[in-house]
């Protein structure tokens, strides 16, 4: 549990202190919610209707950005051999790695969605909302990244390949977390949407660590 | 299983295999073609555009059925390191590929005169196309890889992640469908299909199956053969006299 705390903390520190950590990634959510109205126009009704998709869209693509720094790194520094021979199990490796990941990325999106929903004129009651489907929802998108990154440190120019390798798996995500908050815009309720949405997350939290060990494993010689 | 674990015996059994295995294909091919063009009746409502079915069907079919050949392929790989499963499943995903675009483009043409449009969000041709791009994401992470035993190891992964998230992205889609309405414009509550459309339409798919399985074993022996080159470029194998 020790390790496994230390492991966390480590690549926290490297999220907030590195390039291309969390401030990337939450930059690069804002500008996203900013550039949405400038290509659709300002009127708010369009805004509305379609911001709960963009919020989900741009959450999907921040929290792709940090994934590259997720195993990389390491991989190339050889902390991923010590890693490994760790007493640490490779799941909790990978588990730590994908709490890592989400602490800077998409558990600051979520804090920081709040603050960017009015550029999309969103309702206030669907605030919340969005708040609470990208804390349910954004984990699974870092497990299912972390795995995609174990895959990708056999890749020598991967950053894109992670993209195409890694939306598509998205897709419940988007599907359900957008549905919750345009629920909750129409006064419907998004419960059954936040349930779903959580239920894939945690398939993904479970499928995520162990695909991510495997990939590590296998790469090992 | 074991026995055919050899590459060399492999490729002897392919080869002798695959003369056949074309004539096969050759002849249901043209044989279902003929049975949907000309002995098949139009539909009632449809008229002949009804016709792209016989194609489009049994593509749609494939492109799941291919990759589920490739996720056991990947699983035998996995747990018995089988030296052929990787290599199946490589040779598979392009041809499964195709046959999703297949699918994706008669359903097109169909959809252009039947529904009025080139594309509608309904679940399944979602659902398709989605698949379409898992199928590219498999070929672009075995090209990015040099090392083909390295490439092998992360296909696997992914293969097998793909197959645990196709039922949870159908189940999605088919609830995201349902929940934003509109395809009941364009249910097909036509009757139950009847022996004269069914029988070119099984043709069809034994045709699309013996393809498969021929270029399957095609793509498999090319495969086998550049790994081989491989190794001699690099001076692990000595040059064959």
């Amino acid at each position: 549990m020790k390790t496994f705390r230390a492991l966390v903390w480590r690549d926290i520190l490297i999220g907030m202190r590195a390039s291309g950590g969390a401030a990337l990634a939450a930059a690069f959510f804002a500008l996203i919610i900013v550039l949405a109205p400038l290509g659709l126009g300002p009127d708010a009704g369009t805004l509305r209707a379609a911001g709960p998709g963009l919020f989900w869209i741009a959450a999907l693509l921040a929290t792709l950005l940090g994934l590259e720094r997720v195993l990389q790194p390491d991989a190339e520094d050889g902390t991923l051999d010590l890693l490994r021979l760790s007493p640490l199990p490779l799941e909790l490796v990978a588990l730590a790695k994908i709490a890592a990941h989400w602490l800077t990325s998409g558990f600051i999106i979520s804090l920081l969605a709040p603050l960017l929903a009015p550029l999309l004129s969103l309702d206030t009651p669907a605030i919340p909302i969005l708040a609470a489907s990208l804390l349910l929802g954004t984990p699974g998108l870092s497990a299912i990244g972390t795995a995609a990154a174990a895959l990708g440190t056999s890749v020598q120019r991967g950053g894109m390949v992670l993209a195409i390798l890694v939306l598509p798996l998205n897709i419940p995500f988007l599907i359900f977390g957008a549905s919750a908050v345009s629920a909750a815009q129409a006064n419907e309720d998004p419960t059954q949407a936040l349930i779903f949405l959580t239920a894939a997350s945690l398939i993904a939290l479970v499928v995520g660590p162990i695909a991510a060990a495997a990939a590590l494993r296998l790469n090992e010689d | 299983m074991q026995q055919f674990a050899n590459p060399q015996r492999f490729v002897r059994i392919a080869k002798m295999l695959t003369p056949w295995l074309l004539g096969a294909t050759a002849l249901l091919l043209v044989t279902g073609l003929y049975l949907a063009l000309f002995v098949a009746p139009p539909d009632y409502q449809q008229g002949d555009a009804a016709r792209i079915m016989y194609v489009h069907v049994p593509a749609a079919w494939m492109s799941l059925f291919i990759y589920a050949c490739m996720a056991v392929s990947s699983a035998v790989a996995f747990i018995w390191k089988h030296p052929l499963a990787d290599v199946a499943a490589k040779a598979s995903a392009p041809i499964g590929c195709v046959f999703t675009a297949l699918a994706l483009i008669t359903g097109s043409l169909w959809g252009q005169p039947m529904w009025g449009t080139w594309w509608v969000w309904d679940a399944r041709l979602t659902s398709v196309l989605i698949l379409f791009f898992l199928y590219l994401g498999y070929i672009v992470l075995w090209s990015v890889i040099d090392e083909p035993t390295r490439a092998a190891r992360a296909a696997r992964i992914l293969a097998l992640v793909g197959a645990i998230n196709i039922p949870i992205i159908k189940f999605s889609v088919d609830w995201w469908n349902t929940l934003h309405q509109g395809s009941s414009v364009f249910r097909m509550d036509g009757p139950t299909i009847t022996s004269s459309m069914l029988a070119p339409l099984l043709v069809m798919a034994a045709g699309y199956n013996v393809f498969y399985v021929t270029f399957l074993l095609i793509r498999m022996r090319t495969e086998v053969s550049q790994r081989r080159l491989r190794t001699i470029r690099l001076g692990l194998e000595p040059v064959p006299a």
